[in-house]
């Protein structure tokens, strides 16, 4: 057997073992990036082959835990794509302000940025009061730092860029604490986000959303965890509920395009049809 | 018996757009093979260089989108800020992710996965760049057995790119941009 062919092996093998250990199907992960990571977490672990792994994940939890570290990318910010939050801020805002409640569920929130950025849209538009963000990732470490708001001071500069870019009203030092190296975000702002592990893999609906964000996260998955994730997303929404994608995300082709209309593509803001 | 190649990567960086633009305008329309490209660019930037790409050549050139599938006689360019790979099935696949060598895009984790997947059959390019991204890359085309191509840093608006994978790799061919078009053309005109 070729070394590549081998590999592959090895590969199956371990994801496999992860499926029956945990529970969670990895197999399902686009591969290549997937694979990239398994390649670091070796080299960092001084291990040579793949399948020495598989070991260490069925005995050794800590190892375990720093896996998923490992295949879970945090990589965020505040206000990526600011133009995104300026259009909800302007056009879809208005459409939330008629519901009593509103539900907001920030799905793959990573480290909370865009939980975070959300929540100053809402409050800077009066609905924040009668708003609750939902904001879950399956990465317990990435979700710590999501709750306590704190950032490190220095990338403050480029998330106050785009937080104008977002068309920001206010200064935006006014929505964060200043300390030495770093910023805390203010407490009105994190009352109003529940942080909580949710793992797109099995876990299911647990309210009804008006808006759902869910950017740069099927970007790791394959054609049929998309589509499952996709439904569970449709099936937590109301008829009518807004759907936000990652800058290079579309619902095209999808198993639930159909169950969306286009509200801006470029954009990539979907709104749910009402279904029968 | 000639070896078949079933796809191109270029990586590209500072002066690379003008590099690109003379390469890949001399590409047909129907070009038997897809290309695709990293060039690093501002984090910022939008999808102006495959538009402008575009408009200058004959060949189809669009932004990678999550999830295509891979065609013959199109050039697809790595979006801003993300890394852009090759999956097993043919399809592109992007990653919000740390930059590697300084860059996200990097030219070196397309090479790399490029490699997995095409193995032999894959053409590698490094042009023009102030950067040692991409050497990595095609050492490992080599290694795979794939066909290894450099800019002739002489040529080169910044020559460390070019020099960075002569130095680490055997390269096949250093050719001047506008004999790199006509040579990738050739290439595939060799087929079967
Ligand atoms: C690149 S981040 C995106 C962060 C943010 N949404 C943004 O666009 O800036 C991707 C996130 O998806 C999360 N993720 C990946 N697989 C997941 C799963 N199965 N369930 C829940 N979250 C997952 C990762 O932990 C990571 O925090």
């Amino acid at each position: 057997m070729e070394d590549k062919q081998l590999e592959a092996f090895e590969i199956d093998c371990l994801l496999g073992a992860i499926l029956l250990r945990y529970g969670y199907d990895f197999r399902n992960y686009a591969q290549a990036s997937l694979k990239r990571r398994i390649h670091n977490r070796l080299t960092l672990s001084n291990l040579q082959h793949v399948s020495e792994m598989i070991p260490r994940i069925l005995y050794d939890e800590h190892f375990f835990s720093e896996f998923l570290c490992d295949m879970s990318i945090t990589v965020t910010e505040m206000f990526r794509n600011p133009e995104v939050f300026k259009f909800i801020r302007e056009k879809v805002v208005d459409k939330l302000r008629t519901y009593s409640r509103i539900n907001i569920w920030n799905v793959g929130c990573a480290t909370g940025e865009e939980a975070y950025s959300i929540a100053i849209i809402l409050a800077e538009e009066g609905l924040l009061n009668k708003t609750h963000i939902y904001a879950t990732d399956y990465d317990n470490q990435a979700l710590a730092v999501a709750k306590t708001g704190i950032y490190p001071a220095n990338v403050m500069q480029q998330y106050t860029e785009n937080y104008l870019k977002a068309g920001g009203r206010q200064s935006f030092s006014d929505y964060y604490q200043a300390r030495y190296e770093s910023a805390k975000m203010k407490k009105n702002l994190r009352e109003k986000i529940t942080f909580a592990n949710h793992n797109l893999m099995q876990d299911g609906s647990f309210a009804e959303m008006h808006l759902i964000l869910c950017r740069n996260v099927l970007i790791y998955f394959n054609q049929t965890l998309q589509n499952s994730v996709l439904s569970l997303l449709r099936d937590s929404m109301v008829h009518h509920g807004y759907l936000v994608l990652g800058d290079k995300e579309t619902l095209d082709f999808s198993s639930v395009a159909n169950d969306f209309e286009s509200v801006d593509k470029q954009r990539r803001i979907y709104r749910k049809k009402r279904l029968r | 018996m000639k070896k078949s190649y079933q796809a191109i990567v270029i990586g590209a960086s500072m002066g690379g757009m003008e590099a690109l633009k003379m390469i890949l305008a001399q590409l047909p329309d129907n070009f038997s093979l897809p290309v695709i490209v990293v060039q690093h660019q501002m984090r910022d930037s939008d999808d102006f260089l495959a538009v402008y790409l575009n408009r200058h050549c004959a060949i189809k050139v669009k932004e990678a989108c999550a999830h295509e599938l891979i065609l013959p006689a199109y050039v697809y360019i790595a979006p801003a800020a993300y890394h852009l790979l090759i999956e097993e099935d043919k399809t592109l696949s992007l990653s919000v992710d740390l930059p590697v060598n300084y860059s996200i895009p990097s030219i070196d984790v397309l090479f790399e996965s490029a490699a997995d997947v095409y193995g032999e059959s894959l053409v590698g390019v490094v042009l023009t760049g102030a950067s040692a991204d991409g050497s990595q890359g095609l050492k490992k085309i080599k290694a795979y057995g794939g066909l290894t191509v450099v800019q002739d840093p002489n040529t080169a608006e910044a020559p460390k790119m070019p020099s960075a994978a002569i130095k680490v790799t055997q390269i096949d061919h250093i050719l001047p941009p506008d004999k790199i078009g006509v040579f990738l053309r050739e290439l595939t005109n060799d087929e079967g």
